[in-house]
């Protein structure tokens, strides 16, 4: 709690620090408070963990690793953004305080024990970001990105809140025990109002994590919104909204699986081939990313589609994976846009040769997102996969190998740009300090995670 | 000194200090530390016991929490898979010594040794596959970095091609690994289990496709010849020396302990896809002209007999196979090199443009031939043992043996014709105008052909000292599945 807390004053105080035109001060501060939340996420860690403020909240190890990873990937991403922001807007303190909040309600989705919580926490989330991608006031594809985003948004928010709704209609309590309890209470005859309800819930958390068929603003906002903040989106605010949905299903709604299960699995089905056929057209490297990380959010669907004692473990280690991932490769268009100017895959050209390190960690990153072992995206798949062999959906294993290796073809798109095809002149990107610490961070986590992913999986 | 953990800590090691080096001393560096891992797995042969056992067995927890365990070890099948590989890649970096090549190539290549040597000393499928795929990455980069032609795209197939098979296997994998109600994935534990007639049908199928992609086999090897051709020198002794043993390893270490009723059902459905392998291979080598292209469909009915031998289920067969897998891993880097060694003084490895050749490069000529005689297999030689040994086994296979060595013997007359047919054309006959001042092998590559030239003959003479370490495990084997 005291993590959320100081994350919120931490907002505020960014905002004063802009009034008053401090403006190197942002980023020190800023980083220096996430540090500061991390380490009381960390102190919580061995406290006993009790739903707090009258069952609000409940910081249990799954909200803490959660909470913990999503603060180290805003800290990663903030690093990247030290001369970033000042490039595309002068009020760079909103920018900050904008994603801090973001964070905020990002670790209440991780923690929420309560409905009224999960919606607040989402609100919070997706309202900052609905602003920051339009943030470049004066370019179209930003407007009709935060349009395009605030609005489908807004509608899935709809969804949810009447799921809610529902549930509380079918219950009379918005907490998650309670809701649990009436299940257990009524296992043959929970009302058909529940059901709706589950339903609605369904399509508005899967609009918020981007899966098909709910997907159709994922690809125009990442691509609109400035690199940094589609990174963000991708990355910090997609594990807690799958956070979240693990919890509300690990939890409250793991017995009445048999209602849910084919819904689900039409829906992962349908999100693997979408997200991976799209993402073998494009022609955009950030556009490519856009659609694959609607693919990846169907493998990290797996864990909810079959609960079992590994689900949590398997989408932390599965998210870590993908973040550190997300963030080498966002990271690296930002980079390579700025020299050349366009974000298609060639400007990645000849990479391998004018600057090898960083072709080595866009490999790294690209590896690990195709899954290959020895790199934490093995680690994350050998566990998805494990958890659906659990309950035998063989045929939805083989046509997840297919989208496997379907992904490894456009994955490997950047890596062939990047060491087989000459650059048309001869650039040599720069890399500054900032990036090049936040890349072997991230290479070396990565690395770590796959040959030796005992310590994170051992977590939950 | 016999931890086998070292033989996979040194080429990883040594890949890191490689890929820092000018490129002037990288060769000679890469070299050296070959050879020190060459060095390293001599006390793991003098000191191997030849029983059915599992020796110099070693285990340490991995993933605890899912009950993975890293677990290696040596019995008589993998330690002549380990001598290959740890034998071959110093000679593989021998033979492009005349290319300059950066630190990175070679770094790539001891990156892949690390690889192989796990895929062979593995004894838990989770780090068999670990070691399966990083294998494959190197060879990958290998291949479209220093390879002529359409090389991105030839390269992007055998890629994605090789992947998907691999994750066949890993839902196999993952699939035995729920089944074991232990949560262990060792070797022991994974062939001890009592599978359904169904899984065990799948478990095979899956199997099979990925070794039989790797390995190739008759229906998956489209993508082989272009990957060979257009590979460098060193990427094409790498993929047909080693790399495919890994798929014919895979079928005697794996397939056939883990689902042995289902591998009696369809033996012959494999047996039959290795003959026509056989056949098919052979027949296209006689029209090839390009000398590469050649000893890559002509590598297709090889190993198609050798899994021919595995699927036969006998003694002489797995035995034979074992051993032909060594000969053919020493043949083939032999010919891939002297093929290169043309094609650098000449500038063309078309046949049509060659010839003559031989009374300018009497000692590559008289190498050439003893290589090609164990290809063939003739007696006194390398592949004449093994080729005997595979017929012998097939011969002997329970129902149709007879057909299937007719079938299969025929490998012995078509490997003759379109060999001889390559010596002959490269070798023999008029001289073309350029071809005059040409020198012969010197310094380097006249070193690299004596060495595999003498294997040829060593082991043609005394194939004993091969044969006796798999002697013991292959008939263990023959019992755990029967």
């Amino acid at each position: 709690m005291s993590a959320i807390i100081t994350l919120s004053l931490l907002g505020i105080l960014i905002l004063y620090l802009g009034l008053y035109k401090a403006k190197n001060a942002l980023l020190p501060v800023s980083i220096l408070g996430l540090v500061a939340a991390l380490g009381l996420e960390i102190y919580a860690w061995n406290q006993t963990a009790e739903p707090l403020y009258k069952g609000m909240v409940l910081f249990d190890h799954f909200a803490l690793s959660f909470s913990i990873v999503c603060i180290s990937l805003t800290i990663l991403i903030l690093f990247l953004s030290k001369e970033y922001f000042k490039a595309i807007s002068d009020n760079i303190a909103e920018y900050y305080t904008l994603i801090l909040f973001s964070l905020t309600g990002a670790l209440m989705v991780c923690s929420y024990h309560n409905f009224a919580m999960l919606f607040i926490g989402l609100e919070i989330m997706s309202v900052a970001l609905y602003i920051l991608v339009g943030i470049r006031r004066k370019d179209k594809a930003s407007n009709e990105a935060s349009l395009k985003y605030f609005l489908m948004g807004a509608f899935s928010t709809g969804f949810l809140l009447f799921g809610i709704a529902l549930l509380y209609g079918s219950t009379g309590s918005f907490d998650l025990a309670a809701i649990k309890q009436y299940i257990l209470d009524n296992p043959t005859s929970v009302s058909p109002m529940f059901y709706a309800g589950i339903l609605l819930l369904l399509v508005g958390l899967c609009f918020k994590v981007g899966v098909a068929p709910f997907h159709f603003w994922t690809p125009d906002v990442y691509d609109g919104a400035p690199i940094l903040i589609t990174s963000f989106m991708s990355t910090v605010v997609k594990i807690a909204s799958f956070a979240g949905f693990l919890r509300l299903f690990s939890t409250v709604l793991v017995p009445l699986n048999e209602f849910w299960t084919p819904v689900l699995m039409t829906v992962v089905i349908i999100t693997l081939f979408v997200g991976n056929i799209s993402a073998l057209m494009q022609t955009s490297f950030k556009r490519m990313m856009a659609y694959s990380s609607i693919s990846q959010a169907g493998y990290m669907l797996f864990a909810i589609l079959s609960i079992g004692p590994n689900s949590a473990s398997g989408i932390l280690t599965y998210s870590m994976a993908y973040g550190l991932a997300s963030v080498i490769a966002f990271g690296a268009l930002i980079l390579v846009k700025r020299h050349v100017g366009s974000d298609q895959f060639e400007s990645f050209n000849g990479l391998g040769k004018t600057n090898p390190g960083l072709a080595f960690a866009v490999t790294v990153g690209m590896l690990s997102l195709a899954g290959i072992p020895l790199t934490a995206g093995f680690i994350g798949k050998f566990m998805m996969f494990s958890n659906v062999m659990n309950d035998y959906h063989t045929v939805l294993l083989v046509l997840a190998a297919i989208n496997a290796a379907i992904g490894v073809y456009y994955y490997l798109r950047v890596v062939v740009h990047m060491y087989f095809m000459k650059p048309s002149e001869e650039p040599v990107v720069s890399l500054p300090i900032n990036f090049k610490v936040v890349f072997i961070v991230a290479v070396i986590l990565t690395i770590i995670l796959g040959v030796y992913p005992n310590a994170v999986i051992a977590l939950i | 000194m016999d931890n086998l953990f070292i033989l996979l800590l040194l080429p990883v090691v040594s890949a890191i200090i490689l890929a820092f080096m000018k490129s002037t001393s990288a060769k000679w560096a890469a070299f050296v530390l070959a050879l020190l891992q060459l060095g390293l797995t001599i006390p793991f042969i003098c000191n191997f016991v030849p029983d059915a056992s599992v020796q110099f067995s070693q285990s340490w927890s991995w993933i605890s929490n899912l009950g993975i365990n890293f677990h290696v070890g040596l019995d008589g099948i993998s330690l002549p898979m380990l001598i290959l590989t740890n034998g071959l890649i110093p000679l593989i970096i021998l033979a492009s010594f005349g290319h300059q090549k950066t630190g990175n190539f070679y770094a790539l290549i001891s990156f892949m040794q690390a690889g192989l040597v796990l895929v062979f000393i593995s004894l838990d499928a989770f780090s068999f596959y670990i070691g399966w795929e990083a294998a494959l990455i190197p060879i990958y980069f290998i291949c479209a970095l220093w390879g002529e032609g359409d090389r991105i795209r030839i390269n992007m197939k055998f890629f994605v091609y090789t992947f998907f098979g691999s994750l066949l296997m890993l839902i196999a994998i993952i699939y035995l690994y729920q089944q074991s109600g232990t949560k262990d994935l060792s070797w022991t534990t994974l062939t001890q289990l009592s599978l359904t007639e169904g899984s065990q049908r799948w478990i095979f199928w899956a199997f099979f496709a990925a070794f039989a992609i790797k390995i190739p086999l008759f229906p998956f090897h489209s993508w082989q010849p272009d990957t060979y051709t257009h590979a460098p020198a060193a990427g094409t002794m790498l993929l047909s020396g080693i790399m495919l043993k890994m798929g014919l390893f895979g079928l005697l270490r794996w397939l056939l302990p883990l689902v042995p009723d289902a591998v009696a059902s369809y033996g012959m459905v494999a047996m039959i896809m290795s003959l026509i392998g056989v056949v098919y291979g052979s027949i296209i080598a006689f029209k090839m002209n390009d000398a590469k292209r050649l000893i890559a469909y002509s590598s297709i009915a090889h190993v198609g007999l050798i899994s021919a031998g595995i699927f036969s289920f006998s003694q002489e067969g797995l035995q034979g196979a074992v051993l032909q897998m060594i000969n053919h891993g020493i043949s083939v880097v032999g010919l891939f090199f002297i093929i290169d060694v043309i094609q650098q003084r000449l500038g063309t490895r078309d046949l049509k443009e060659l010839g003559g050749l031989a009374t300018k490069m009497p000692i590559l000529a008289i190498c050439f031939l003893i290589i090609l005689m164990g290809a063939i297999g003739l007696p006194l030689t390398n592949g004449f043992i093994g080729e005997f040994l595979l017929l012998k086994g097939i011969f002997s296979t329970a129902e149709h043996g007879v057909w299937y060595a007719v079938i299969g013997g025929t490998t012995l007359i078509f490997g003759a014709v379109y060999m001889l047919r390559f010596f002959q054309k490269a070798m023999l006959g008029t001289a073309q105008k350029d071809v005059l001042d040409i020198q012969d092998v010197r310094g380097y590559e006249a070193l690299l052909l004596i060495i595999i030239s003498a294997l040829v003959i060593i082991i043609g003479v005394f194939p004993n000292c091969l044969l006796h370490l798999s002697e013991a495990s292959v008939s263990q084997l023959l019992q755990q599945i029967k």
